[in-house]
């Protein structure tokens, strides 16, 4: 299979291949070409606020060791003991200046560097010398706005210049506060029965929210019944390397800087001075579009930044095709009342998340996308054409050109490769 | 007060019951089991004694909020639980403590299973109730649902009540 995506303007048809959600072979590809050379997320630089402060994550396949190390340096450290092999820190997470593998009891400084190891006479003297038993750290670890990503491939383009124009919506999330966001405690790890495509494309799609959430608007519509009188408007747009994003009118509270009738008067106090700042610091049509629209942004592949009721953003890693690990951050201004972090929390446990009124359901419908891809066979292509009769730049929230940008990336990178292959089978 | 006259078998009997309104769907009936300022929460994984302003909890329910969740998942666009999925909540190693006091204390481990469209997946943890007796009654002041799994994996959400 090489023709996997349709791409017809003229008929403002756009179709994906269903086999590219079910087949081994394009996962492998996918591992590749797009997670071995796309820039991913690993996680916000508050979980490892203090020097010596490590998480263990799972990036990409890989097992890393997050870590700030005693320089200060944010490192991604192989988890992997150069001896043998063996798993090094166990623990999810801590504070150390030494990690110690058990199994040999080498031990290392929290950059990687080997200090010490028992039965050191029965290796040569100049052991170690060019750090090659130092533990490994991937190379190109960079930082934008406290969102800190990994690179396994040596040569890629910057971070700033692989988020591009994405980072104009970025910024918009991260202005919310005047000392930066952080990560909160918590981070759910879940999982869902369908391929890790199906996520990104789920959470900028406007079209399914009604839909799917109805329960949701139900109770938002119980508590505030002039919320019926908020439509979900606003724009799709396509940006660089196959990152998009919707922005649209925000129909709830936002803790920055939108007030909810279910809230109390004080907090709509607190939320009118809010803006009232955001407006000094970067005027009223930036203030207006940070406290009043949401944004779900993509970040190609597998970074979803969701700032809606409460600012979420989830990563995702396929293990099968029909299998995908999932981790969601929650982030909230730093210094944030007590008061505004409880509506906050509210607000994201009643939307989102494995406990929450509207994640479960997403989980559904992916998982019944990935059941019912079965009939792959004679059933062959999704249609994600809406709204492209509309022309270019004029896709609405609800429409889908964000996942035809997603596509046409992917379809770029699995194609380059494809056609490396065939000219080197015609050679 | 009726309190002395209550027995660690009633204790027993009201969690069957309540184990048991789960299992049948007879989701409306589970908040009328507690008090007006009673609670529900699933603190985060691995964090039992978690801050709600400083850490993510799967579920910070309130009065309010347990009942739409009861009342949510009873509907038909409650796609995750509709069809109903099957669950057998069991309840174990129940002790009760202060069944003099007024607010009596209880712990059990709970192993819930959850099947639907042939999958099925188990959530196992303990929970911690405190009960007070109302009008003879006795009624759920809070309930904590600590999950032992180191992560929602394979399960990917909680969309029953634990």
């Amino acid at each position: 299979m090489d023709q996997f995506i349709r791409d017809n303007v003229e008929k403002s048809e756009f179709l994906v291949n269903r086999s590219v959600f079910t087949d081994r072979e394009m996962l492998a590809r996918e591992r590749a070409e797009i997670f071995n050379k796309c820039w991913l997320f690993i996680g916000h630089d508050t979980e490892i606020a203090e020097l010596g402060d490590y998480k263990r994550k799972k990036v990409g396949g890989r097992n890393l060791l997050f870590v700030r190390s005693q320089d200060g340096e944010i490192r991604a450290l192989f988890n992997t003991c150069p001896h043998r092999g063996a798993l090094i820190a166990r623990e999810n997470e801590g504070n150390s200046r030494v990690f110690r593998c058990f199994y040999h009891a080498w031990s290392f400084k929290n950059d990687g560097e080997l200090v010490g190891m028992p039965g050191k006479d029965g290796f040569p003297e100049d052991f170690n010398a060019e750090g090659t038993k130092n533990m490994k750290a991937v190379k190109r670890v960079e930082n934008y706005r406290g969102f800190v990503f990994v690179n396994f491939d040596e040569d890629a383009i910057s971070l700033d210049e692989y988020l591009g124009n994405a980072k104009e919506y970025i910024d918009l999330v991260v202005d919310q506060s005047e000392y930066g966001l952080e990560a909160q405690g918590g981070v759910q790890e879940y999982s869902v029965r369908a391929n890790w495509k199906l996520l990104a494309e789920n959470s900028v799609d406007l079209y399914h929210g009604m839909p799917t959430h109805k329960t949701y608007f139900d109770i938002k519509q119980a508590q505030d019944p002039e919320l019926k009188n908020v439509k979900l408007e606003g724009e799709g747009v396509e940006l660089d390397n196959g990152h998009a994003v919707i922005e649209y009118i925000a129909p709830w509270g936002r803790p920055v800087a939108q007030w909810t009738p279910i809230w109390d008067d004080e907090l709509k106090q607190d939320m009118e001075r809010m803006k009232v700042k955001l407006a000094d610091r970067y005027g009223e049509e930036r203030a207006d579009r940070i406290a009043n629209y949401n944004r779900n942004i993509v970040i190609f592949p597998n970074l979803v930044i969701n700032d809606i009721m409460a600012v979420t953003a989830r990563t995702f890693y396929p293990t099968s095709p029909g299998y995908m690990e999932v981790s969601g951050y929650s982030l909230a201004p730093k210094g944030e009342e007590e008061t505004h972090r409880m509506a906050r929390n509210d607000n994201f446990l009643e939307f989102l998340g494995p406990g929450g009124f509207a994640t479960p359901d997403d989980n559904e419908a992916l998982e019944l996308c990935q059941e019912a891809y079965n009939n792959n066979e004679e059933v062959e292509w999704n249609d994600i054409s809406k709204g492209m009769v509309r022309g270019a730049g004029n896709a609405m929230a609800t429409d889908e050109v964000q996942m035809r940008n997603f596509w046409r990336q992917y379809n770029a990178r699995i194609q380059e490769s494809l056609n490396k292959e065939k000219e080197v089978a015609q050679r | 007060m009726t309190v002395t006259t209550l027995t660690r078998q009633d204790v027993v009997d009201f969690l069957y019951t309540e184990a048991k309104i789960l299992d049948e769907w007879r989701l409306m009936e589970w908040p009328a089991l507690f008090t007006d300022d009673g609670t529900y929460t699933v603190p985060p994984l691995g964090d039992p004694e978690a801050d709600p302003t400083k850490s993510l909890f799967i579920s910070h329910d309130n009065r309010a909020r347990l009942q739409e969740r009861a009342e949510r998942l009873l509907k038909k666009e409650a796609h995750v639980e509709y069809p109903h999925s099957t669950t057998v909540h069991n309840y174990n190693n129940i002790l009760v403590s202060n069944l003099d006091s007024d607010v009596i204390t209880v712990e059990c481990n709970f192993t819930i299973h959850r099947t639907k469209r042939e999958v099925m997946d188990t959530f196992i943890g303990k929970h911690t109730y405190e009960l007070v007796l109302q009008n003879g009654e006795l009624k759920i002041k809070s309930k904590k649902v600590v999950l032992h799994l180191d992560s929602l994996r394979p399960h990917g959400k909680i969309s029953l009540i634990l």
